[in-house]
């Protein structure tokens, strides 16, 4: 789903507006516009985190690409270790800035596959608030996750799936947790592994 | 734009490589041993066989190549760097060009030292034409590089893909292969036939030319599942 919206994959029946626009007629304009976060980091180990961030920059066009990375890795909290390559960090770290590669060219929409993995508590907790940030500022986040206890709070508007298949949305989520037990097991008779968005 | 993009995936590609050495260290040191293999099989009491040099030089350029383009590609791979590329605005051709320079100068850096080694083990006057020799490797490597960097784009994701690169790259680079070792034998002969290598080389043009059309043209469709 997540490669979908982020024009990586066409779809192979129906069209994915964005707006006014579809992604097949504009779709460099809107990927400018699309941030993305994958399970894989999309970083270059071998670079650091400055030459990787700046390169990204330099790939959405970024303005002042160098003052960009400098920003974003102050936004990580790395800003002591830009010039380490990236091959040392911990899974944590990467993870950091590999969420500010994404946010480097201030994109509208935000799609973040599984952020949370790697993360121990005061990470996901500093994430969790980026996330509302982004919120505040007007971003549009879509976040596929099975940390359920971790997107509490985060979401206006929870979609579960199942087999690829929206089972129930649901608008302003409380108790994520046990609303996805209580839909899933509403369909306990079906296969296949569940996943919420 | 586009030649900025072009330059940052160049400049990307060169500090990594600068930095691991690994793809230069593997073609040359692979490519040397092929040469060494063939001189050691071929050269006979110190005389080596007649028109030998230009094919097993184009042979070593042509694995070496494969090898320098399946290793760069698995480095876009194994981050999969390569759809955060394809995910950024920029034009998806500036990509390929700028993957296809780093290819190319790779592989001229591997041919600055096969030829001399070339010329030493197999006694070929490769240096007797210098400004012919550079247009002939220059003009073969662009075509054979243009065709595989595409090849090797397209198969990032696929399982087999070091069994599918060199099975599709070289029916099509044939051409390519043939021409440049016929171009660079023609050197070698004790007199020049200009005329002969005029069509080598303009064939090789047309090569390129037809190769790096498709290619910028099929790339963005290609990299879209």
């Amino acid at each position: 789903m997540l490669a979908l919206l982020a024009t990586l994959l066409r779809p192979t029946s129906g069209t994915i507006r964005y707006g006014d626009h579809a992604a097949g007629t504009r779709g460099a304009a809107l990927r400018a516009s699309i941030g993305v976060l994958g399970h894989d980091l999309f970083l270059y180990p071998e670079l650091t985190a400055y030459e990787n961030l700046e390169f990204f920059a330099g790939l959405y066009a970024v303005g002042d690409r160098r003052a960009a990375a400098a920003t974003a890795l102050e936004a990580a909290g790395l800003a002591d270790r830009g010039n380490d390559p990236v091959s040392s960090f911990s899974r944590g770290m990467r993870q950091r800035v590999a969420l500010e590669r994404a946010l480097i060219h201030q994109p509208r929409l935000v799609l973040l596959d599984e952020p949370f993995t790697g993360l121990d508590d005061a990470s996901a907790a500093a994430l969790g608030r980026r996330l509302h940030a982004l919120r505040a500022g007007g971003v549009i986040v879509v976040l596929a996750t099975h940390d359920l206890d971790l997107a509490e709070g985060l979401l206006d508007r929870a979609v579960f799936l199942r087999d690829g298949r929206i089972v129930e949305t649901v608008d302003r989520p409380q108790e994520v947790r046990s609303m996805y037990r209580e839909i899933m097991s509403r369909r306990a008779g079906r296969s296949g592994p569940p996943g919420a968005a | 734009m586009f030649a900025h993009i072009v330059w940052l995936v160049l400049r990307k590609d060169f500090t990594i490589e600068v930095r691991s050495l690994e793809i230069a260290y593997t073609t040359i040191f692979f490519s040397i041993s092929c040469v060494l293999v063939f001189a050691f099989a071929l050269v006979q009491e110190g005389r080596a066989p007649e028109g030998g040099a230009a094919g097993i030089l184009w042979i070593a350029i042509a694995f070496a190549g494969t090898l320098a383009l399946g290793r760069t590609f698995e480095r876009e791979r194994q981050a999969e760097t390569l759809r955060a590329l394809l995910l950024a605005p920029a034009a998806r051709p500036a990509v390929y060009v700028g993957k296809l320079l780093g290819i190319i100068i790779l592989l001229t850096a591997a041919e600055a030292v096969l030829v001399p080694l070339v010329a030493l083990l197999f006694q070929a006057p490769l240096f007797a034409h210098p400004f012919w020799l550079v247009l002939i490797l220059l003009t073969g490597t662009i075509g054979f590089a243009a065709v595989g960097t595409l090849f090797a784009a397209m198969l990032v994701r696929a399982r087999s893909r070091d069994v599918l690169l060199p099975v599709l790259l070289y029916p099509i680079t044939v051409p390519v292969i043939i021409a440049g070792v016929r171009a660079t034998a023609t050197l070698l002969e004790p007199e020049v036939d200009t005329g002969v290598l005029q069509v080598w080389f303009a064939l090789l043009v047309c090569f390129d030319v037809v190769f790096l059309t498709l290619a910028l043209w099929t790339f963005e469709p290609l990299m879209t599942d």
